[in-house]
């Protein structure tokens, strides 16, 4: 155990480690710890903005199925209105159409009830003009009696 | 148990010499009788031919062990290094980034200041010391043993902890000193250095009839801090090698117990194996102690105390 030159050996040995951990040693494995820690951290908040991302996400997607449906719904409703709208105007439509038709054939029917009354009215003249030659034995002029006839025939 | 026909007091005397090697002047007489005819630079073969050396002898042992494991920590950091990458990281680059943020936790927890060269001192220090007091663990006489044999000599000294040569502890503590002082003296200029030993603890009067007390208040702050300042790097160097020289002291002692029957031989083992796996908190509790001391004499030395 005596104090001799080790001392100074040891001193210069430790100096020269300390040499070698500053220069090589910390720099090189403080500046890659530190970097993994800010990557870290840049991944920690990168996942923490994510959550936030999708919770938003999620909000919005709700909101926008909300209005979706209530577009939905005012569509249908628009639809049915409309649907009632055209109902209504076809069955408008039918009805005047009805009517028009309905018209026509009366007014056809009045025509032929007219052509049957005239043809009608030509035939009963001759048969009264028949009729009365009968009960008279002879003829009668036509011409002397037509006023006589046609009076009878518009009676009818 | 050492070579035959060696008393427990030898064994115990052999196993605590260093290997010293140093000049031996004209006229010597050697341990075996032999008178030394010119200086001549040789190993020591007795405690006090080792004596005889005086200062300019070197442990080959302790500079040899202290330098192959601050270079086998060298390798290790090195591996580190070139596996670094801001990735996961994997086995050793894993271990040794887990040391390093631990000493980087501790000095910034203790050291506020800006200074590049603190951390990696400390990581210098916990590393290597630890390094350093891990080869007590290894049984006493497998290294001197292989060294004795590889040397042709059964009386061939070799001790394998650094840390238990006074030379090596205080050799560290007292560069710490040197970079104590110079850091005083750089942080607080060398006014303010020489104010700190001076004007504490005791604040010397400066007006009124007590300013003939301030010359006396003075020296006694003087000599105060001076001391506490002196106490500094002796505590700190003979506090790693009391520890580890105790420890080394145990364990030779519990080798003696091996040539002694197969009881105390029993007994040996079990003493060892507890001495041991107490030592593993020892020597990592001395290497961690060394390092945070040294950190706060830092920290200390450039703290501006206002008083």
């Amino acid at each position: 155990m005596n104090i001799n030159l080790t001392l100074i050996g040891q001193s210069v040995t430790f100096i020269a480690f300390i040499w070698f951990c500053m220069k090589f040693v910390w720099p090189a494995l403080i500046s890659v710890m530190e970097e993994r820690e800010k990557k870290i951290a840049d991944g920690l908040e990168a996942a923490d903005r994510a959550d936030k991302d999708l919770e938003l996400a999620q909000k919005k997607a709700g909101e926008t199925l909300t209005e979706a449906k209530q577009q939905a719904a005012e569509i249908i409703e628009q639809a049915n209105k409309r649907a009632n709208q055209i109902v209504d105007e076809a069955k408008d439509q039918a009805r005047a159409e009805g009517d028009r038709l309905k018209v026509a054939a009366q007014a056809e029917i009045e025509q032929e009830a007219n052509r049957a009354k005239e043809e009608l009215r030509a035939k009963v003249a001759t048969l009264a003009l028949a009729g009365a030659e009968k009960v008279l034995g002879n003829t009668i002029d036509a011409n002397a009696h037509n006023d006589l006839v046609d009076k009878l025939a518009a009676e009818l | 148990m050492a070579s035959e026909g060696q008393t427990s007091t030898e064994y115990i005397q052999h196993h605590l010499q260093n290997l010293a090697y140093g000049k031996l002047e004209a006229g010597y007489t050697r341990a075996d009788g032999s008178v030394v005819t010119q200086d001549t630079w040789t190993i020591a073969h007795s405690a006090q031919e080792a004596a005889d050396m005086g200062f300019w002898a070197i442990h080959l042992d302790t500079l040899g062990w202290s330098i192959a494991l601050a270079l086998i920590l060298g390798f290790v950091f090195r591996k580190a290094i070139a596996g670094a990458n801001t990735g996961t990281p994997k086995g050793v680059q894993s271990f040794v980034e887990l040391i390093v943020d631990f000493v980087n936790g501790t000095v910034t927890d203790i050291f506020h200041h800006k200074n590049r060269v603190i951390a990696p001192m400390a990581l210098t220090i916990f590393t290597w010391v630890f390094m350093m007091n891990l080869m007590d663990l290894i049984p006493v006489d497998w290294l001197p043993q292989v060294a004795a044999a590889a040397a042709g000599d059964p009386h061939f000294y070799f001790k394998v902890v650094p840390t238990t040569d006074p030379n090596a502890t205080m050799g560290m503590a007292l560069t710490v000193f040197a970079l104590m002082v110079f850091y005083s003296i750089t942080q607080k200029g060398f006014i303010g250095f020489i104010k700190e030993l001076t004007m504490h603890p005791f604040a010397p009067p400066t007006k009124g009839a007590a300013i003939v007390l301030a010359p006396l208040m003075i020296a006694i702050n003087f000599i105060l801090e001076t001391v506490s300042l002196i106490a500094k790097p002796i505590s700190l160097g003979l506090r790693l090698f009391g520890n580890m020289y105790a420890g080394e002291m145990i364990f030779i002692l519990i080798a003696l117990m091996f040539g002694a029957g197969a009881l105390m031989a029993g007994m040996g083992f079990f003493l060892q194996m507890g001495w041991a796996i107490f030592h593993i908190l020892v020597i990592t509790l001395q290497a961690f102690v060394f390092m945070v001391l040294t950190i706060v004499y830092m920290a200390m030395a450039h703290d501006v105390e206002e008083h």
